[in-house]
């Protein structure tokens, strides 16, 4: 009961803050919905029993990658509505209906399948005298998925570098007129030393 | 009539993909376009949780896991760029920045 009641009240919030996401004309509402609803989706995530996996939910995608968003957002204007040009709003949405037609075939096919045995149960850890979604979560990830771990620490610095090297290059100037820039200064400079040698 | 399977929670994620997706579809602004790839990476996650909790398995829960590292490295690498598109045109709109004319 008490399942349900949860249930429907994180998809249900969940369907519309992320509706608003997808329509909505104004970065700002935009930005703090897709937060919002994050936060919704740890909840799908602990009511499943995946527990760590809700509480990264909360510290990256709530935490970072918002904080990234709105670090983003003082670069460009967030105040003015965003204006599109919508072509065909009714192929868009049938498109969108469809989607959502072949992705739940396609997630629920799995179900139909019988001879499907789990490879890496939940409750590993009891073998060893701990309990918890963490422990188990953690026994997996540290012997059996250790390389892609490692690999994915990898691809996060790599990703560091390089929003370092984009973003925080230069960041005084365009990156793209920096060579005009030069050039005007030289010429700048050029002409203060010609009225010097005039004078 | 009160039992929550697996069959709901596949639904709501099929749902909040074809959301991102009508997203992506109907977005010209850059910045929006990447709120609407979260959305459906979102919903993916939903998805993989799901059917590690009916089947028992940690795999779900650990195929989530990664997306979120890939979805956060692609979030610091894709704001830079847009910074830079920022900077090179003063727009984020696909219509202004497009150079190939098809």
């Amino acid at each position: 009961m008490y399942e349900f009641i949860a249930f429907y009240v994180f998809a249900i919030s969940t369907t519309v803050l992320f509706g608003i996401t997808a329509l909505s004309k104004n970065v700002l509402y935009a930005m703090t919905a897709l937060a919002a609803g994050m936060v919704m989706i740890s909840g799908l995530f602990f009511l499943l029993g995946a527990d760590f996996l809700g509480v990264v939910q909360l510290i990256v995608y709530v935490g970072a990658v918002m904080a990234l968003y709105a670090f983003a957002m003082m670069f460009f204007d967030a105040t003015k509505d965003v204006k599109e040009k919508h072509g065909n709003p009714t192929l868009v949405f049938l498109l969108g209906g469809l989607m959502a037609l072949v992705f739940v075939v396609m997630f629920s096919a799995p179900i139909i399948g019988e001879n499907i045995q789990a490879l890496y149960p939940v409750g590993l850890s009891e073998n060893l005298g701990m309990s918890g979604n963490a422990q188990d979560v953690g026994l997996v990830l540290f012997t059996k998925y250790l390389i892609p771990f490692e690999v994915a620490a990898l691809m996060l610095l790599v990703a560091m570098i390089a929003g370092i090297i984009l973003a925080g290059k230069k960041m005084d100037y365009s990156l793209t007129e920096c060579e005009a820039a030069d050039d005007e200064l030289k010429d700048e400079e050029l002409k203060v030393e010609l009225e010097k040698g005039e004078a | 009539m009160f039992e929550i399977g697996v069959s709901h929670y596949l639904i709501l994620s099929g749902i909040l993909f074809s959301i991102g997706f009508v997203g992506v579809l109907r977005r010209k602004n850059l910045l929006m376009l990447f709120f609407a790839t979260e959305i459906m990476l979102n919903a993916v996650n939903v998805a993989f949780a799901a059917i590690g909790n009916y089947y028992g398995d940690l795999s779900g829960q650990m195929f989530a896991f990664f997306i979120i590292a890939v979805a956060a490295s692609e979030v610091a690498v894709g704001l830079g760029l847009l910074i830079i598109l920022y900077k090179k045109y003063g727009s984020l709109d696909l219509d202004v920045i497009s150079s190939m004319k098809g």
